[in-house]
């Protein structure tokens, strides 16, 4: 008796202990499962809308398709850039139409698939570094328009190399869970409050613009704070600098201002687009100018202009931006701890050009506007400073000379130090001189 | 602004400079100290041509006062090797002839040495990105290109005839034929020996 009742309970136990983990995998695999699309014969060029192309191409610019997804030095849209974050690299797929190696045999329902929910064709979940959490807003017209951009590009052989990605996160079901934890499906729904301009503008930004992704912090789990939106973070090495109330500009944007520097990549009062934020500018310029505008809307609007909150508490208001703004750039502000070395270093490196009297973008901004010398985080302006600016290809454009070579980390601490107490009313800026090596170790390009 | 004397090492020499601190490090090396290979060409950090070397790490002379120079090594072109003993890199220029009015030369060479100080197996992507900032006007990319990945292999060569222990983490230099290439002069391996270990660590462009 006694025994055959231990074995009852070690059967129940048995099942318990196999059965209902078995039970929730397997419910897991099916919740997590999507079926592959059929390939399709790769379709020619001549079976688009040449209209649908060149919608696509604006659309695409704005996406930054090709930033990401072509490898340094690589052929446009190949794949193969690494995209560095916290959990591993992951590196872009090859998005050109060859049959074998990029998406040739996507049919359109396949593409729509991937921007709308993060699946492959052969129905595997992608990784959230390719912005789906944004692209999900995507129309159906939008992304038949990107389709037919990318299907009548040149097609490119190249196997991106495998991603670096320890386990379980190597595991792509794993996505599955992600996605039912941070992912909102979309397209995007018309908020009735706003007018239009204002929708097309949130649906541009946070669509395919996906802004977010560098100005939103993330959580543990690589997601998207929506509560956060705009808020500003860390991204590739930049500070993304918060596009909100918090924006921390000397003088505030308006929606004027941000149409000019996503137009030029630069404006006089705010400085030139660098890091991460140049190739977007880029793109940027080749937009439809009403997509601009409503971007720009959006984005004044998100930032509540005319009112701008800094980090230290302080608020500017716009009476007249630029007025006030020369007013201010012209006095420094009252400097309490001018390092001597710092100040030396700036007089014969730094002044002929951020004193001089050319204007932005050949001469150098007056750093009590730059966002990188006022804001909370030196990042920028070490990694400037260090790397200097590229000119834009092609284009006017700002271009600074890099000093890596030249300061050492003491010297750049103290010009730091310096450019800190002279020209912002922020507090001092921490662990410059580790920040400063570590960005010297870091690859900015 | 009064003159100091500071102390510059410009390849391997101690000079006293009575100069004021804030004179770009261009002028010092044309005019004080007669080493002309640096060339001025925009006078703003933009076309490359006045690059020299600071602690091995490329850096534009013309808009880098001496007051920051102080206890660092400065190489120029005249300290890779002589007319008599050219160094690797510019037995590759001159093997190449990779120069046009030659005016952009010695500053793509010093670029092109601070790469090749790091990394002696240079992929053409690396090489490439690390020459992009200095320009030629005369369109002689394609030979300069030549001559790095000449350089590259003369030097992987050299490695492999001395195993210099610094450069052990590189993998073995692929069978060049060099037996008709002099054997490389004292001052080279000097210079080529001492590598600031910041600089080492920094990953390729």
């Amino acid at each position: 008796m006694q025994s055959s009742k231990k074995t009852s309970a070690a059967g129940r136990l048995v099942y318990g202990v196999i059965g209902i983990p078995a039970l929730a995998v397997g419910g897991y695999l099916i919740f997590a499962w999507r079926d592959a699309i059929a390939p399709i014969e790769p379709p020619t060029s001549a079976g688009f809308d040449v209209r649908a192309v060149q919608r696509g191409a604006q659309l695409a610019a704005l996406g930054a398709c090709a930033t990401c997804h072509t490898a340094p030095g690589g052929p446009t849209l190949a794949g193969g850039r690494a995209v560095i974050t916290p959990f591993g690299v992951i590196y872009s797929t090859n998005i050109s139409p060859d049959p074998d190696t990029g998406i040739g045999r996507w049919s359109q329902a396949a593409f729509v698939r991937a921007m709308r929910e993060g699946v492959d064709r052969e129905g595997q979940h992608l990784y959230p570094a390719f912005p789906y959490d944004h692209f999900t807003l995507v129309s159906d017209a939008d992304d038949a328009a990107l389709y037919a951009f990318l299907m009548t590009r040149q097609p490119i052989s190249s196997a991106p190399p495998p991603n670096r990605l320890p386990f379980p996160l190597n595991q792509r079901l794993v996505l599955a869970a992600w996605k039912l934890l941070f992912f909102r499906k979309g397209p995007y729904a018309t908020d009735p409050a706003h007018d239009a301009q204002w929708n097309r503008g949130a649906y541009l930004a946070n669509g395919l613009g996906h802004c977010g992704a560098c100005h939103t912090p993330r959580n543990q789990f690589g997601a998207e704070r929506t509560a956060e939106h705009f808020n500003g973070a860390d991204a590739e090495g930049w500070h993304a600098y918060a596009i909100n109330s918090r924006s921390e500009a000397r003088v505030p944007w308006d929606k004027d201002a941000l149409h000019a520097y996503l137009r030029d990549g630069w404006h006089t009062l705010h400085g030139d687009a660098h890091g991460p934020m140049a190739p977007v500018a880029r793109n940027l310029a080749s937009l439809a100018d009403s997509d601009l505008r409503a971007i720009s809307t959006y984005v004044a609007w998100v930032m509540g202009n005319p009112v701008s909150v800094h980090a230290n508490g302080s608020v500017h208001r716009t009476a007249s931006a630029d007025a006030s703004a020369h007013r201010e750039a012209a006095v420094p502000a009252a400097s309490t701890a001018h390092d001597s070395d710092g100040a030396a270093i700036y007089e014969s490196t730094c002044a002929s050009c951020h004193d001089g009297a050319r204007a932005l973008p050949f001469g150098g901004i007056r750093l009590s506007l730059s966002t990188a010398v006022t804001g909370e985080s030196p990042t920028n302006l070490i990694n400037v400073v260090l790397e200097g600016i590229d000119p834009p290809e092609g284009a006017a454009g700002a271009i600074m000379p890099g000093f890596a070579g030249a300061l050492s980390d003491s010297q750049m601490a103290s010009l730091m130090a310096y450019v800190r107490a002279s020209f912002a009313a922020g507090p001092p800026w921490l662990n410059v001189p580790a920040r400063v090596r570590e960005a010297r170790g870091r690859d900015h390009d | 602004m009064a003159a100091i004397m500071i102390e510059l090492e410009v390849n391997g020499r101690i000079c006293a400079i009575d100069a004021d601190p804030d004179t770009p490090l261009l002028y010092v090396l044309r005019e004080d100290l007669q080493l002309n290979a640096a060339k001025f060409g925009c006078g703003l950090g933009q076309c490359g041509s006045c690059t020299v070397l600071v602690n091995g790490a490329a850096t534009l002379s013309c808009v880098t006062p001496i007051r920051l120079l102080e206890g660092r090594r400065i190489t120029t072109l005249e300290g890779l090797g002589t007319a008599d003993r050219p160094g690797p890199l510019q037995r590759a220029f001159i093997e190449e002839q990779a120069a046009q009015c030659g005016y952009c030369i010695a500053g793509m060479m010093m670029r092109a040495q601070a790469l090749l100080l790091r990394n002696s197996h240079p992929s053409e992507a690396q090489i490439r990105a690390q020459l992009e900032p200095n320009l030629c006007r005369c369109g002689t990319h394609m030979r300069i290109l030549r001559a790095v990945r000449r350089a590259a292999s003369l030097i992987q060569a050299d490695d492999a005839a001395h195993t210099i222990p610094t450069q052990s983490s590189d993998p073995p230099a692929s069978q060049q034929t060099t037996a008709d290439v002099p054997g490389p002069p004292a001052e080279e391996e000097l210079l080529r020996q001492p590598v600031h270990p910041e600089h080492r660590k920094r990953p390729d462009r």
